[in-house]
This record gives structure tokens, sequence and C-alpha cells, in this order.
């Protein structure tokens, strides 16, 4: 028998979920708003400095990905069946692009994060 | 012979038509924004390993007054989704209980808003004072 892949693809959804429902609103503030405007945050809070030496920290490069692949699978397994909702039907094409295309990212992201340096 | 013409029922536009459906469109539409701020790290994170000049004009871009709005409206967005991730959580978390009793409904959204609230706090100090 064949064996689903939808449990796997919907943890990572639920992963995704939880993870953006902790930290999503306050990261786009932080780094969206607040950081770009100085409001309430130093000039260099987000500034080159800081951000290489958080990128090269373990607790920096797990959230880093954390957050990018696990934010691009849940919004790939929310876009793909919110598609089929409105009658746009993907099949395998579209799984393709939403699902391969967070894995991909998530490839990128963690290519990255092992060349930056510790 | 009469034809049979069975009738089938429009599906154009399904959920505009009820509160609860619109409710639940604006709650997927929440992860396109989701994808694109990812997506959007994902490039700092590319600037970030190109050197200083590349990462400190990414930085530029996002302080340019359209990319504080779309964040502006990305806020609305996720914090939409944190609600109703927290909301639908009793459905889908495993059976907990204190002792023999059910843990309420209400008590496992409030738990997962407070979470938020808590996480968005410490976040922000880590980043204003660490």
């Amino acid at each position: 028998m064949k064996r689903s892949h939808e449990p796997i693809l919907w943890a990572l959804f639920g992963a995704g979920g939880v993870v953006s429902a902790l930290l999503g609103p306050v990261l786009i503030l932080v780094t969206g708003i607040l950081g770009p405007l100085a409001i309430g945050l130093p000039p260099d809070a987000l500034g080159y400095p800081r951000a290489l030496a958080f990128a090269q920290s373990l607790p920096g490069k797990v959230l880093l990905l954390a957050v990018i692949s696990l934010f691009l699978f849940h919004a790939a397994h929310r876009i793909f069946h919110a598609l089929h909702d409105v009658g746009v039907h993907g099949g395998p094409a579209g799984m393709v692009i939403t699902y391969g295309g967070a894995l991909a990212a998530s490839f990128i992201a963690a290519g990255l994060l092992l060349t930056i340096g510790i | 012979m009469a034809q049979v013409r069975p009738y089938v029922r429009p599906m154009k536009g399904w959920w505009r038509r009820n509160p609860y459906f619109v409710r639940y469109m604006i709650r997927e539409v929440s992860s396109v924004f989701v994808a694109i701020y990812a997506l959007t790290l994902l490039v700092g994170l590319v600037r970030l390993t190109q050197g200083e000049a590349q990462y400190e004009a990414w930085r530029a871009a996002l302080a340019n007054p359209l990319s504080i709005l779309f964040h502006g409206v990305a806020f609305l967005f996720l914090s939409y989704h944190a609600y109703t991730w927290w909301l639908v959580a009793p459905k889908t978390a495993p059976d907990l209980r204190i002792g023999k009793k059910p843990v309420p409904d209400r008590a496992i959204s409030a738990g997962g808003w407070a979470a938020t609230l808590g996480a968005t706090i410490v976040v922000f100090c880590l980043v204003r004072w660490m």
C-alpha cells in the first residue's frame, strides 16, 4: 500500500503554525517596523556586527533556520490547500512549487548558515 | 424524452456567502504574509553572507516606506494568525487532563495567547538590551 506523505507535511505545517504564532508578530515588529524606524530600539540593534554574530551563534543558526524553513512549510501547506478551496487544483505540479519551494529555501538557508562561520 | 438536467449548486465565490468562511479565507491568506516574510529574512541572510555593504543595503530597503507599510499589514495578518491558531488549538491538542478533568478549551486557547504575548515581550527585550 502506498503510504501517505500527508502526516509529514501536516507536522511541518503544524510546527510552522506554532512557531509563527509565537514569534511571527514580534519578529515582523522588530525587523520590519521598529528596527528600521529605530523606535524603541537602538539604531544598530539589527546592524551588521550584531546580525553577523547572531547568525554565527548556535542559537541564532537554529532560530533562523527554524523560522525560515517552518514558516515556509506552514505557508506552503495553507496556500496549496486554500488554492484547492477556490478551485485551483494544483496537483503534483502545485505540490512541487509549494512544498518543493519550501524545501529548496530550507536547504539554501541551511547552507548559508553552515558557511557563514561560527 | 425529457432531458435530465440535475441542478448543480454554483460554487463560485462560495466563501463570500458566509462570514465564517470569510474569516477562514482571511486566516488562510495570512500564510501568504508568513511566506513573504520568511523569504525577506532569507534574502537578508543571503546579503549577510555577502558582506557589510550588501547587508546594509538590505536594511536600507527595509526602511523604505513601502516596506514599512507591508510589514504593518503583515503584522496584522500574523497577529490574526496567532489569534486563530490558538483559537483552534483545543481541536488539535492531545487529550489534556488535570487529574481526571479535561482542560477546558478556553484554558488551552488562553495559554496559547499568553505564550505569544510572553514570547513577544522576551524577544523584544532580547533585541533591545542584549
